[in-house]
Formats: structure tokens, sequence, C-alpha cells
């Protein structure tokens, strides 16, 4: 360090030395984003003038008027009406009706199957743990298309056809043009009874909001959960015993080549539910074991202490906290399950990115195509992100801001 | 801290003298054997009745599930036979499929009397990786290594030179395509997703702004519909009469996607390090070129190691989804070889094989990952 200089009796306060303005931090910074957004307009720019140029000498026309326009192809299953004689927009929306539908049954059963293997890994029973070992480390490090081709030739070429059906329960039929079950034949009943399951899921909610704030308040418990169950079993079973408990079975039966009646789980959505949910399940299994294996066991030992039983321990004391570590990965599982559905595509499951690229291939539209397929893709993406951010910070520590 | 030093103590001081008062202490008896077989089995299969239930029930499982699969696998199975009719005559696998089929499922299209070319190169490449792996060897000379490694591959894959025959990118398939779209992808993402982690960390808001507009657009959309922008919109975007072929277009996609997915993985490096030591790094006077490369990355990196390695893992088995938009891969190849109507019946063999094949990898880098990420841990804890 060098001792200051007692200033000279004659000089003035030095002026500030004049910078350059392109060498001063804040003028600097605009400077280079302006040349990284000049940068990227001019590729944006070329890139598009060369579209352009291009659709042009293929006479291609350009814009979304094509979706008013008739499809003209068939669509193999379908959740709404559809004919080939509707337009592309009804088409794409079938499509992603198909995406919604197997992402919502993905979600749900591989969450099940997760969850299920992921706290049988930790089971001190050696070899349901090994099991569920075996599980998770098989199907994780093979390609989930590679697990899809595998289920649906296992399903159209493994299955026996409709005439030599397996049945391996009465009533259900397992061939290579699909897997047929029993369904209760539809009556108004079961409206009533849904409405009754709506109406006890709500009393059940605010039940529990209830009996929350009377234990904070007085320290009393209400059996918040038997009460719950009660309900929402009991209701919609009394709605259906008062609409006369109607019982009749809409049985798959065999007519010609194929089966009738019941319900139809055809071999493309089999194959894909299957694949998905076996896939997305050991990565969930993972996740789920991680959380558990984060909360220190002196949680664990805290409750016993404080007298609770191993039930009670394991939902009120680890499980709050393992819920924390376990939803952001578990979210971003989610998100590569419904991703990973555009896989349909592969196997002939009509889903939108399928439809979309049919459409595609019959309009030449291929940028308009790929836009509504990104479109649609990152609206369900950043709202599920979103919903489940909202729901993380809802559960966070209070106080602990990361 | 220094901690009070611990003495040995003699058990005796602690034993109690006088007799237990009745009720309070119950005789317990002697601890089960433990060590033993028998011991083990008591205490991790049949320690309650539930467990031993649970037990049973898997042990019936077993017995069920895995005779018949060894008659299917082992026993009955069909090892070696040139015609299919053999295999539909058997009640067990037809791993002669293999045997027929390996050539074409290993390499495709690739011309068969030049099939040691890519073996050379896949063997070239595993030694490479293997070397690669043992931290001690991360030193400059590595990426000699690598620039040779994937230049002697490329040579091969090629040829054209030293009196090998040139062989042009559409022949290529099977494992090695789907090695060179991993290694190519990762190798070039990288670069792309340090720069998008450092554009979404900056403070200028147009560089920040555009980083994260296409981490979350990438990552917010399949890996199929990047591949067919990538396959249906890159001739599109180039001047008329300029080509690209399908093999360079899958790599842009792959590219494009895994460099989204990596950008969060080094993101994630670079929150974790301390803010001392930009403020020291700031402090020395290092310009923010100099602080990135020199302080913060070599940092970061270390730390985002695991997650990296992990984004390889799932970025190689996505290599499989060029199948939807023509390339010759090894799953392609594996499905391809069913085409063949009389090897139509044995797609289990097939799929079952190239299975195997990805599940080594995958096994073998996540396992990798595991022993880094314990190996940095041990590295951190001196702190």
């Amino acid at each position: 360090m060098t001792m200051r200089q007692p200033p000279a009796p004659d000089a003035s306060p030095p002026a500030p030395a004049r910078v350059a303005w392109w060498n001063e931090r804040h003028g600097r910074a605009i400077l280079y984003q302006i040349l990284v957004v000049a940068g990227v307009v001019l590729l944006a720019s070329y890139l598009v003038s060369n579209t352009l140029a291009n659709l042009e000498s293929r006479n291609i026309a350009t814009g979304f008027g094509f979706l008013e326009r008739e499809a003209g192809f068939g669509i193999s299953e379908a959740t709404i009406a559809y004919s080939p004689a509707d337009s592309y927009l009804r088409a794409l929306v079938v499509g992603l009706l198909n995406t919604l539908l197997i992402a919502v049954a993905g979600i749900a059963l591989a969450t099940i199957l997760g969850t299920l293997a992921g706290i049988a890994r930790l089971s001190p029973n050696w070899l349901v743990a090994q099991l569920a070992a075996l599980y998770v480390e098989s199907l994780r490090n093979i390609p989930v298309l590679l697990q899809l081709f595998f289920w649906y030739s296992l399903i159209t070429e493994g299955l026996p056809l409709p005439r030599q059906a397996l049945n391996p329960l009465p009533g259900v039929y397992l061939t290579n043009r699909g897997l047929f079950v029993p369904l209760p034949a539809w009556d108004p009943a079961f409206g009533l009874a849904l409405a009754a399951l709506a109406v006890a899921i709500a009393a059940t909610a605010a039940l529990t909001a209830w009996g929350r704030r009377r234990q904070e308040r007085t320290g009393k418990i209400l059996p918040t959960f038997r009460i719950g169950l009660a309900l929402i079993v009991g209701l919609p079973m009394l709605a259906w015993l008062a609409a006369g408990a109607p019982t009749d079975i809409d049985a798959p039966t065999l007519k010609g080549f194929n089966f009738q009646g019941g319900g139809r789980l055809t071999p493309e959505f089999a194959a894909l539910l299957i694949g998905l949910v076996a896939y997305t399940g050991t990565f969930i299994a993972e996740i789920v074991r991680g959380g558990i294996l984060a909360v220190p066991r002196g949680q664990t030992e805290a409750g016993g202490a404080l007298g609770l039983k191993r039930g009670l321990v394991l939902r009120l004391i680890i499980m709050p906290q393992a819920m924390r570590i376990i939803v952001p990965p578990l979210t971003s599982q989610y998100l590569n399950l419904i991703k990973n559905s555009s896989l349909a595509v592969a196997i002939g499951y009509p889903d939108l990115v399928s439809v979309a690229n049919t459409a595609i291939n019959q309009t030449g539209q291929a940028v308009e195509g790929i836009a509504i397929i990104m479109a649609v893709y990152l609206t369900v993406s950043l709202s599920i992100s979103g919903l489940m951010n909202w729901h993380n910070r809802r559960i966070a520590l209070k106080g602990a801001t990361r | 801290m220094s901690q009070p030093p611990v003495t040995e103590t003699p058990d005796e001081i602690f034993a109690r003298e006088e007799e237990p008062v009745d009720g309070l202490h119950k005789e317990e008896a002697p601890p089960r054997a433990r060590g033993s077989v028998l011991g083990w089995m008591r205490a991790n299969l049949f320690s309650s009745i539930p467990n031993t239930l649970v037990t049973i029930a898997c042990a019936a499982l077993l017995a069920v599930a895995v005779p018949p699969l060894i008659q299917w696998a082992l026993v009955e199975a069909v090892w070696s036979a040139a015609d299919p009719a053999q295999c539909r005559a058997a009640e067990g696998a037809c791993w002669a499929l293999i045997e027929q089929k390996h050539r074409f499922i290993l390499f495709g299209l690739y011309p068969f009397d030049q099939h040691w070319r890519p073996l050379l190169a896949v063997a070239l490449f595993v030694v490479a990786v293997a070397v690669s792996c043992h931290p001690g060897f991360w030193r400059p000379w590595l990426a000699v290594l690598w620039v040779c490694t994937l230049g002697i591959c490329a040579l091969l894959m090629w040829g054209g030179v030293l009196g090998l025959t040139f062989v042009e990118t559409e022949r290529w398939g099977g494992l090695p395509l789907t090695l060179i779209l991993a290694a190519v992808g990762i190798v070039c993402a990288f670069p792309i997703s340090i720069v998008l982690a450092l554009g979404r960390r900056s403070e200028m808001p147009a560089v920040h702004a555009l980083s994260v507009g296409f981490i979350e657009l990438i990552r917010g959309v399949p890996l199929i519909s990047v591949l067919f922008m990538a396959s249906v919109m890159v001739p599109l975007f180039l001047p008329e009469g300029v080509t690209v072929n399908k093999l360079l277009r899958a790599l842009i996609g792959i590219v494009l996607f895994t460099a989204a997915y990596l950008a969060e993985a080094v993101r994630g490096g670079l929150q974790s390090i301390p803010r001392g030591q930009f403020e020291a790094a700031d402090a020395l006077g290092l310009s923010y070129w100099q602080k990135t490369v020199l302080i913060i990355l070599p940092q970061a990196l270390k730390i985002a190691i695991p997650p990296i390695v992990n984004q390889f893992i799932s970025m190689f088995k996505d290599t499989s989804l060029v199948i939807i938009i023509g390339l010759f891969d090894l799953l392609t190849t594996a499905k391809t070889a069913l085409t063949d109507p009389p090897w139509r019946p044995f797609y289990v063999e097939s799929y079952l094989f190239a299975g195997l094949i990805y599940w080594a990898f995958s096994f073998f880098m996540s396992r990798y990952s595991l022993f880094l990420e314990r190996r940095l841990e041990a590295g951190a804890k001196r702190a």
C-alpha cells in the first residue's frame, strides 16, 4: 500500500476523467444488447425471407386458412363426433383431446405405480426391495420409444385373434384388436351418483377446512378422514340406491370377427398407456424414494417420541416434508410424460402430433402445422408448471425464500 | 472447534449391580443369530406377519414367472438356424434371429464387407469414453485425444482416403449412428448451453429475455416437434439450391433441444457458486470474461457434472426418436430387421437385443454419475 501523498497546495480537486460512453458499464451493456438483438433480428429475417421465397416457388399458400377446409381423412378413435367431412380444425381438436386423454390417464397411473415402486424400494422386505429395484433399473435405462414398439408388437402380434381371445377374468377379453372390459350399462342413476360424488367431495373439502380451524382453536381433532371417506363412498351409493339401483352390465360379446359392447382400449392406446406409465413410473419411483430418504431420521424418531403411531408419523410428519422435495421434480416428470405422449405418432395413436403430421403431409403447410403443435404443448406445459409452482409455494416453508 | 478427547471407558463402569425391580425390567431372549443365513432371512424377509405374507406373495409370483421365462429364453430356445421355420417349430426364443441379423441391427445399411470400419470406430469411441471417465485423466491432453478419436472415427466412417471406399451418410446406421448422434449432439450442444446459461443469468434485459425465451420454448415442446421442425423446416430456411442431408438436419434438432436442457443444468451450477466468488473476482479487477472463464465456470461446471451426465443419458435414449424422421439408428434397424416376413414373429428377441445395448450404455452412465456425485460430495465436505 502506498502512503497517501499530501495534496499540492495549489491543486484543484481533480475533475473526474471523461470516459467514452462505450467504455462505461451501462453504455456497453446497451451496445451489446443492440448488437445481440440486431443479430437475432437479421438471422430471423434472413430465414423468414428464404422461407417465403421457398414457399412461393413451391406454390404453398401461407396462413391458417387451411384449418377451415375439409380434412378428408379418418381418425381411428375420437372422443367427440368426427368424420372425414369435418374441418382440419376439428381434426386437430380431436387429436388434442386424445393427447389430453392419454396424459390424464398416464399421469394418474404413473403416479400410483411410481409411488408404490418408490416405497417398495425402501421396504424392509429384501425381496420386495429387489423386485422394485429390478423394475426401476431395467426400464429406466431403455428408450421409451423402444418400449412402445415392444408393447405395441406384443398386443398386435402376441395376443390372439378375437375368436381365441384370452379371458383372464370373466368378461375381460385380451385380443390383438384391443382389450375389452365390461362396463355398467349407462343409466340416469349414474348421473345422479356422479352429482352426489361431486357434492360429497365439496362437503369433505369444507369439512376438512373447518376441522382444521377448530383444531387450531380448541385442540379437538375431527376424524376428517373417516367422515370424508363415509361421505365420498356413501353419498353416491345412496343416490344410486335411490335411483333404483340399476345393475345392468354392458359386457363385450363376440360378434363376427370382433367384440361388440363394453369398454374397449385400442391396441394403440393400450400400448401407449402401458409404455408411458411403465417408463415414467420408474422416474417417479426414484423421486419418491429420494424425497422420503431426504427427511432426516430424527423426524421419524421425534414423531414416535410424541407418541404418534407409525401411520400417523408417515402421514403427518414424513410425507408433508417429503412432498416439498418431491413436487418440483414430479412436475417435470408429468411434463415429460405429456411430451412423450407425442411418440404416439410412431405407433399410430391419433394424438395431436399424429393428426397434425397427417395435415402437414396433405396440405404441405409444415410451418403452420409445427407452429400449432408447439403452441399447444407450450400452453399445456406452461400452465401445468404454473399450477405446480403455485402449489409448491403454498407448501413451501414460510420465510424460506429460494 | 476442538472436541474434548474421548477416552475409552470400560463397559463395566455402567453395569448395574442391583437386582432389577419386578415389572420394570423383563428378561429378553438373547439376540437371534445375526450374520447367519437364517438370521438374515428372519430380519429381511420374515420380520413380521405382514412381511412374511408379502414375501410369500413375491416368492409365488417369481415361482410362476421365472421357470417359464428360463424355459423360453434358454431351454427351448433356438440358438442357431439359417431358416426361420426351425424357430417357428420350437417353443422357445429365437436367438437365431440375432445370429442372422446382428450385423444389420448393429451397422444398418453400411456396406457389408466394410463392417470392420464402424466396428473399429465404435471400439475406439468406447475406449475414449472409458479413458475420459477417470477423473485423474481430466487434463488438457484429453481434449486432444478426443479430437483425434473423433477424427479417426469420421475417417473410418466416411472413408474416401487411404484406400478406404467412400460411404455416404445415407448408408450409415445402427449403433455407430446412435453414438454419432449422441456424441456430436453433446459436443456441439455443450458450448451453446454455457452461453445460454450465462445469458439467462445476465443483467442485460434483452440477452436475458432471449435466453429465457429460447430455453423455455424448447423445453416446453416435445423433441419430436423439434425434429420435425429440423427435418421439414430447415430446407425451407435455406436459400434455394442449398440442401442439407438428413443426418445433419437431425443433428441440428438434437443440438438445439439438448442445449436448452443442458443450459438448465449449467445454470444450476452457476447458481450454487457463492456470491463471494463473484465479488472476489471483481475485487481483483478481472473483466467479465476473465471472471467467468477463470473463476466461475470451473467451479460451476464441476458442481453441474452429475446433472449434465443425467442429461447425457436421457439424450442418448432420445436419439432413438430419429426413427420418426427416417434415420437408420439402432432402434430403426432393430425394427426393420422384423420387416422380413419369416422373422416377423420374433419381435421380442430383436427389441430385447437393441434394448440391452441401450440399457448397457445408459446403466453404465447412471452408475458413473452416482460415482461422480459421491466423489464430488467427498471433495465438498472438506469446507
